[in-house]
């Protein structure tokens, strides 16, 4: 049953990346990878990755898609076509995609206990995390509490990203029609 | 904005829920899945609907700029805090276990705060990522 599940599901991944990239509506390929995500998120439930799974469908195919839906508000929504297909890229596409492959029917089995990610820190978390943290859902105690640091740093980079959009806003605010403090009081008034 | 009767009515209908579900995912993230960061970016859902259906000044009532620019840097402020505690307690940076009675306790209410800064911050972020497209495109 799984096995037809995944199947089901990775026809249409394909089925949907081939579409984006036929696709020539940026609109349609927004769309589009937003169906991407959610057939993503399925999978990783397949997989029982249901924290990913959850962050896959609220992040990649809800903000993400609004947010370039406004991108694509201020700009063309047409891609221009390419005369002519090059060479090259085409050449360096296929060798990526043969790199891909070839490395891909390397890697261990799926669900293999004895790879490298089972026998170091894993099963340490899945024997003491419940008992050292009182949390029962493992994946937040390891995020929040064992790899602390780490969710720091990405805490940081969202950060990051919220102040360079701020300084950039600001920055076009003042070169746009009005200062800050105009903007302000035109809205108090409208209020 | 004049948004359609149906998405006007059906937006008021399921902000209660988004927002309860975003809480759910926050509060429930230790026993179910879900954390901070999925719960940061339901909250920004909530209020980027808001925006699309009723226009830039109703979301801006419930979410002012002001309140964006100061929550995107409280939320690593709380994170970093807590480790800050727990350097002021004796123990490692992050290091929970000196923040309650007993260690136990300690982690626990340590990965609750630290996730509330997450929320905090991503919440703040979506938004003022929002936000700025759609005042660009004035």
């Amino acid at each position: 049953m799984e096995a037809i599940i995944n199947m089901a599901l990775l026809t249409l991944l394909a089925l949907v990346t081939v579409a984006i990239i036929t696709q020539r509506s940026l609109i349609g390929v927004v769309i589009l990878a937003g169906i991407y995500s959610f057939l993503m998120a399925s999978v990783m439930i397949v997989l029982d990755a249901v924290d990913v799974a959850l962050t896959e469908a609220s992040v990649g195919a809800g903000i993400s898609t609004v947010l370039l839906l406004g991108a694509l508000h201020l700009t063309k929504t047409r891609e221009i076509a390419i005369p002519r297909p090059k060479a090259g890229p085409i050449l360096l596409s296929l060798v990526v995609g043969v790199a891909l492959v070839w490395g891909g029917a390397r890697i261990a089995a799926l669900g293999d206990p004895n790879t490298a990610i089972h026998l170091h820190v894993g099963p340490y978390y899945l024997e003491h995390a419940v008992a050292e943290t009182n949390v029962p859902n493992i994946v937040t105690a390891i995020l929040a509490d064992y790899r602390g640091f780490d969710t720091l740093g990405e805490t940081t980079v969202i950060f990051t990203a919220g102040v360079g959009v701020l300084l950039l806003l600001k920055g076009l605010r003042r070169r746009g029609a009005g200062s800050d403090e105009a903007e302000t009081n035109r809205e108090e008034k409208m209020d | 904005m004049n948004a359609d009767l149906i998405q006007r009515i059906a937006t008021k209908l399921i902000l209660p829920f988004i927002m309860l579900f975003a809480l759910y995912v926050q509060f429930h993230g230790e026993s179910s899945p879900g954390g901070g960061f999925q719960a940061g970016v339901i909250v920004a859902a909530a209020v980027i609907l808001v925006s699309i259906t009723f226009g830039q000044t109703v979301a801006k009532k419930i979410a002012p700029w002001g309140l964006i620019e100061r929550m995107i840097p409280l939320g690593v402020l709380i994170f970093a805090g807590t480790g800050i505690v727990s350097l002021l307690n004796g123990a490692n940076y992050l290091d929970y276990s000196v923040l309650a009675h007993d260690s136990v306790h300690g982690h626990e209410y340590g990965i609750i705060i630290v996730e509330i800064g997450v929320l905090i911050t991503v919440a703040g972020a979506m938004i003022a990522l929002f936000y700025a497209f759609v005042e660009r495109g004035r």
